[in-house]
């Protein structure tokens, strides 16, 4: 069965701050879905609000993913049920390595599964993650290093991409995967992105430029501007963006 | 001085007679009863040490119930039995060279292989030294590296230590199994235990000593002293764990002197016990002397560790690297404070210390206080000391990979130990570390 993501009507605030103010969205698996607009119109606070950031307050509206209430969920439920975010900023947790990390993370799964789990043996870990390493080009001496901490903007941004690819969620939100990146890099990310795309992987690229949607191609194009998504579309509304920019979105919503 | 401090200041009620009779239980020669009295003289005449001083400002031993804790015992009916077998079993590698273990203040079980025997190495208890090899233990015995006139805690100790271990590893012997002590306790009352190791010239040792004691209702004080002496271009890798019971109160002087071209990689893993004041020192005081000292501790409910080491640099080129990590959880409270000191002569010496605190609880509370005393021009020494907590962004990212919030916690104390972790080349000690940081991750807090 596919399983479907379905916002309904949310409002989010930060500190009493309104951020999102009635976002409508469905995604479902199979599905790539872009999520643009300008900085500070409410596509990271979506993202945080979707996974259940305890500074992100939801005051109205609805989250459903596979028929569950999303927001009676704790963020490792959500994960757990089969949503991803890979974070816009990753976290760095030293003393941790990547492979320690990607294996407490599998092993939560398959205690859900069956609380009586002893947890992926080692060598069966080894060959998952050395397999989905070779699927991303990433060198196999990269699962040593403790996570995020001292890597470089790409470095982060791909090992966003091997947990993607080593949970394997039904629904991902990339939250600005293409920020901070050079074109060679960019390239890289977006061919192992482009590798996890299929029938099982729903997607919602957040960006606010156009380059990394021309790797993607999302089906399905949202605009969005002071908290809501005001404009809806294919791939040629990103096209649109590209030439034109933001401007007119501003201009014809600015008084809404 | 008011006399309502001086009386908060007691001292346990330790008489001369007491000296007598325990040196006559143990049937002592005459040097040693004379050198045990010396001792008492200078506890009877040594003050208490203010809690002002810059020791134990941090750190009220008056909590200690002398009452309880005061009575010297020296042995009871309980012997090897009462230890956990997994604690008498071999921690590093599957065998080791020789075992002692004491219980409640008194040898119950020494052995050697004979293998170590034939190449002259020494490892006993105390008693069996002061028969076999007098000498040797005269000339080491609180002359060396600590001294009975350190404190009065220290001259309690010279006056009335039950046990000891002596371990001495002639010239260029290269011991490959590890030698295995055991210091345990039964009950309340006082325990004073003594680690005495000498190296000759080249010789080479792993040695790994535990403390532990059974929960006794009543608080129970252990006063101990270590000695390490590494002759010329010796080796010792020292490993101390100490787990002691919730009523245990430890005051230790420890202090290691290392010669010329000699290496130490010392291990501290402090878990248990109430009360904790343990003076680590190590003195480098040769040409190329190297000392490194690995501690590791998690406090937690109402436990008081205070590691208070130093790192001296008497010899130029000589080179020292600490580093202490420990979590805290509760209402525990930690003090950590180091010095490292650089005589005028002492140049091209290379000091490092470094302390890292993670408080898990807003009730705990850790110190950290490095020190540096540099008196020579040519050195590189550099310190660091934090103090952090459990930060919300790295457990929401964990959690937000599936794990729940006590996984994503339990991941980040030991990512926070893995540096530590790092530094200790045993795999079996790492492994029992870690048992004891999960325990006390998990254990919930017990009322006083």
């Amino acid at each position: 069965m596919t399983a479907v993501l379905e916002i309904r009507n949310l409002h989010v605030s930060i500190d009493g701050k309104p951020i999102l103010k009635g976002v409508n969205l469905t995604i479902r698996q199979g599905e790539i879905h872009a999520l643009m607009g300008r900085n500070g119109s409410g596509k990271s606070t979506l993202a945080y609000a979707l996974m259940g950031h305890p500074a992100y307050t939801v005051d109205e509206g609805q989250i459903i993913f596979d028929g569950q209430d999303v927001l009676e969920m704790e963020p490792d439920q959500r994960s757990r049920a089969g949503l991803f975010l890979a974070f816009q900023y990753p976290v760095a947790v030293p003393g941790v390595t990547l492979a320690n990390f990607l294996r407490a993370a599998i092993n939560a799964r398959r205690k859900e599964a069956n609380p009586e789990d002893k947890g992926i043996s080692i060598q069966d870990f080894r060959r998952l993650l050395l397999g989905k390493m070779q699927m991303l080009k990433i060198d196999p001496s990269f699962a040593g290093r403790y996570l995020n901490d001292g890597f470089s903007g790409g470095e982060k941004k791909r090992a966003e991409i091997l947990q993607l690819a080593t949970l394997e969620p039904k629904i991902a939100i990339l939250d600005e995967t293409d920020s901070g990146l050079d074109i060679d890099a960019l390239r890289v990310v977006a061919e192992g992105v482009n590798k996890l795309i299929g029938p099982n992987l729903g997607v919602l690229v957040i960006t606010h430029y156009e380059q990394f949607l021309n790797y993607i191609k999302p089906q399905f194009v949202h605009v969005m501007y002071d908290g809501r998504i005001v404009e809806e579309g294919g791939f040629e509304l990103a096209e649109k963006i590209q030439q034109e920019g933001y401007d007119w979105v501003a201009e014809k919503y600015a008084a809404a | 001085m008011t006399l309502r401090t001086r009386n908060k200041l007691i001292a346990p009620k330790l008489t001369r007679e007491m000296v007598e009779q325990l040196s006559a239980a143990k049937n002592e020669p005459s040097w040693l009863l004379n050198a045990r009295l010396t001792a008492w003289e200078l506890y009877d005449t040594l003050n208490m040490p203010s809690l002002q001083s810059e020791a134990w400002r941090r750190t009220d031993y008056t909590t200690i119930r002398w009452e309880q804790a005061g009575r010297v015992v020296y042995g009871t009916s309980a012997g090897i039995e009462a230890i956990p077998a997994e604690n008498l079993a071999p921690l590093i590698g599957d065998a080791q060279g020789g075992l002692i273990a004491a219980v409640d203040g008194k040898i119950v079980h020494s052995e050697l292989s004979d293998a170590l025997k034939a190449q002259g190495v020494i490892f006993c208890d105390f008693e069996t030294a002061v028969c076999q090899h007098e000498e040797l233990l005269r000339k080491h015995l609180m002359t060396t590296a600590v001294h009975p006139n350190e404190d009065k805690f220290a001259a309690m100790h010279a006056a009335f230590w039950t046990h000891g271990v002596f371990l001495y590893v002639p010239r260029g012997t290269v011991i490959e199994l590890p030698l295995h002590s055991v210091f345990y306790n039964t009950t309340s009352g006082l325990s004073l235990g003594h680690v005495l190791v000498v190296l000759e010239e080249g010789a080479q040792v792993t040695y790994l000593h535990e403390y532990l004691s059974a929960e006794a209702p009543e608080h129970m004080a252990y006063i101990g002293m270590t000695e390490l002496i590494l002759g010329e271009r010796a080796n010792l890798r020292f490993v101390s764990l100490q787990d002691w019971a919730r009523n245990a109160n430890d005051i230790r002087h420890e202090r290691a002197r290392v010669a010329a071209g000699a290496q130490l990689d010392w291990i501290i893993g402090t878990m248990g016990g109430r009360f904790v004041k343990q003076f680590a020192e190590i003195e480098l005081d040769g040409e190329g002397a190297f000392g490194r000292m690995s501690g590791l501790f998690f406090a937690d409910g109402h436990q008081f560790f205070d590691h208070d080491t130093q790192q001296n640099h008497n010899a130029p080129h000589t080179t020292s690297d600490l580093l202490f990590k420990g979590a805290l959880k509760d209402q525990a409270r930690t003090v950590w404070q180091g010095m490292i000191k650089v005589l005028p002569h002492a140049q091209k010496t290379d000091g490092f210390q470094a302390n890292r605190n993670l408080v898990l609880s807003p009730e705990a509370r850790a110190d950290s206080i490095p020190g540096l005393e540099i008196e020579a021009n040519d050195v590189r020494c550099t310190h660091a000391a934090t103090v952090g907590k459990l930060e919300d962004e790295p457990i929401f990212y964990l959690m937000s990979r599936g794990m729940t919030r006590q996984d994503a916690e339990r991941l980040i104390v030991a990512g926070f130990f893995d540096p530590i972790m790092q530094r200790i080349p045993f795999e079996e000690v790492r492994a029992r570390l870690t048992a004891h940081i999960e325990e006390k991750l998990e254990r919930v807090a017990q009322p006083v």
